[in-house]
């Protein structure tokens, strides 16, 4: 610190609280609402404090016996589903992208530029731009209601590609160079080198892809119709949708933080990692 | 591109590129082709015959005023949601990088929101505010303020931007601390030797030094709040009351999926690429400059 001043060191932690206060109240709120009963969440004012219902809620939220009136899908069900979406677009991103990132920088082939410019354009086009279209041709292949419909178009990513092309970049030309004076082929130089060079790099982008996977909503909301497919983050919608006649809000709340909770904790262990992803990828 | 090394020529980069072409090809290419070639049909109202009309649909959307009105309320939507988390953020970082012991719990307790989902912060934002039940509703009855965002069009606008900024806070704050602790500190004693308070040095000094931060933050929070937040939207108020909050991301989605209106939400994609492609070039353009400083 520069200067020793005890009033204004006070005064940071003062806003700091305030600042974390206000950007936690709604999630206090969320949890006050999920541990109450039904009847105690219509009665206003509304409860600050929480009740001795919370894992009853969560026993029969998780278990889907809560809401009335709706499909009866557990959200145990549904969070496996986003779960399976959030894994196989980390996991098929990081693959597809390391490998065309690994060919464009340590191989020299015709047509190698026009490969690249094509990667690079789908980071302009987002999901929700070109969605109708992509809905067509997912219908078109028969995907609807899938995992691969879920996860297939969310996969190309030209941001991924370019992360692993900037980390290829810094890696010493040198280590090539002997790779191939012991005799090693581009596999070979791919398993045992590249890849445990960018662990780091990889597991950052993993973190990245799993919240961004997990929160998808726009997508999984059109091409899933089938009750069993929907992924959780979608039926919360589905489940405000159904309070505006019978206001269940311990259970929805309740959902929404059982859907909110796998990301965040990956956030909150993962920070280092987290914070690399992100600071790494946008740029 | 860079390297001097390269293996000898094969079929096996061919193989290696291929997944992700096929998959930009298929998701991609063939689908924007798709909305660039129907921007240029109407299709009849049972969808039984399309008529080719070049740029028909595309001035219908400009002399439309609801669509020129989502244009400037979309404008609207993310200049406050931009300046409202980035001022915020600015605030947070500006303490924040005077903490000494425990600065990473507060920057812990600070980032988590960017793991949520739009749609659950926009779920929680309208529990909080629900005009029947909503605890800060029955606060805002004390001081006479008569809320129901459900049929007052400038309350449902304030509450989407409220959710969207506060989903977005944690994003800026990570950027704008990184930055104000890669500010050497000589600088800042040297300006405090010289008699800066903070505020002064706060404005004269780490001000002007994460103005390329907020640059990039704002090209960021920009496509944040014209893509993403869809999910608030969709959650809070479905584009209403009287499309109050119907900003372009959620009428394409509308008039395609709701109103069927083929041709016309085509040309919204389209637009709406333009826009993206746009953005992407500025953010672009911005980071080779930044390689000087």
């Amino acid at each position: 610190m520069v200067e020793h001043r005890p009033i204004l060191t006070v005064l940071t932690h003062l806003v700091m609280l305030t600042g974390i206060l206000l950007i936690a109240f709604p999630i206090w709120i969320t949890f006050v609402a999920a541990s109450h009963d039904a009847i105690r969440m219509t009665q206003v004012p509304l409860p600050l404090w929480p009740g001795d219902q919370f894992w009853h809620n969560m026993k029969i939220t998780l278990l889907g016996s809560g809401l009335r009136g709706t499909e009866t899908t557990p959200v145990w069900w549904m969070m496996f589903n986003s779960l399976v979406m959030a894994l196989s677009i980390a996991f098929g991103k990081i693959a597809i992208s390391i490998i065309s990132a690994f060919a464009i920088v340590y191989f020299r082939f015709p047509f190698r530029m026009g490969f690249f410019w094509l990667i690079f354009i789908t980071l302009m086009l987002p999901v929700e731009v070109r969605i109708l279209p992509t809905f067509e041709v997912v219908a078109n292949l028969g995907l609807l209601n899938s995992y691969a419909g879920l996860s297939l178009p969310l996969i190309a990513s030209a941001t991924a590609t370019f992360m692993f092309r900037q980390v290829f970049l810094t890696i010493p030309d040198e280590m090539l160079e002997s790779a191939r004076i012991d005799g090693a082929g581009p596999m070979r130089f791919f398993w045992d080198i590249l890849l445990p060079l960018s662990r780091t790099n990889i597991a950052a982008l993993f973190v990245i892809l799993f919240i961004y996977g997990w929160n998808q909503y726009l997508w999984p909301l059109l091409i899933t119709t089938d009750a069993d497919m929907t992924t959780v983050v979608v039926s919360l919608k589905q489940m405000l949708t159904a309070a505006e006649a019978t206001p269940e809000w311990n259970i929805i709340m309740m959902t929404a933080l059982l859907a909110m909770l796998p990301p965040i904790l990956v956030v909150v262990f993962m920070q280092k990692l987290f914070v690399k992803g992100l600071t790494e990828t946008d740029k | 591109m860079l390297k001097r090394v390269h293996f000898p020529p094969s079929i096996l980069p061919y193989l290696l590129v291929a997944p992700q072409v096929a998959i930009t090809l298929i998701f991609f290419i063939w689908p924007a082709a798709e909305a660039l070639y129907q921007s240029f049909l109407i299709e009849d109202a049972f969808g039984l015959s399309t008529e080719f009309v070049w740029f028909e649909n595309f001035d219908a959307l400009f002399k439309d005023p609801q669509y020129t009105g989502a244009f400037l309320r979309t404008a609207f939507f993310s200049g406050a949601v931009a300046f409202l988390s980035l001022s915020l953020a600015i605030v947070l970082a500006g303490f924040a990088d005077r903490v000494v012991r425990g600065a990473t719990v507060y920057r812990t307790l600070l980032i988590w929101p960017y793991a949520i989902a739009p749609v659950l912060a926009g779920a929680l934002w309208a529990f909080m505010f629900n005009p029947t039940l909503g605890i800060i509703s029955y606060a805002l009855e004390f001081i006479n303020v008569d809320w129901n965002y459900k049929v007052n069009g400038r309350q449902a606008m304030a509450l989407v931007i409220m959710a969207a900024a506060w989903k977005q806070v944690a994003y800026n704050f990570l950027f704008y601390l990184a930055a104000m602790q890669s500010i050497p500190k000589s600088v800042i004693e040297a300006a405090a030797i010289d008699g800066a308070g903070p505020i002064r040095r706060f404005w004269t000094i780490i001000f002007p030094l994460v103005s390329p931060t907020t640059f990039f933050l704002l090209v960021i929070n920009a496509v944040y709040a014209f893509f993403d937040t869809f999910g608030i939207i969709d959650a809070v108020t479905q584009g209403g009351p009287a499309n109050a909050t119907t900003i372009l991301v959620y009428k394409v989605y509308n008039d395609g999926f709701v109103g069927l209106d083929l041709g016309g939400s085509a040309a919204q994609s389209v637009i709406l690429m333009a826009l993206v492609i746009a953005m992407t070039v500025v953010q672009f353009r911005f980071i080779e400059k930044k390689v000087e400083y």
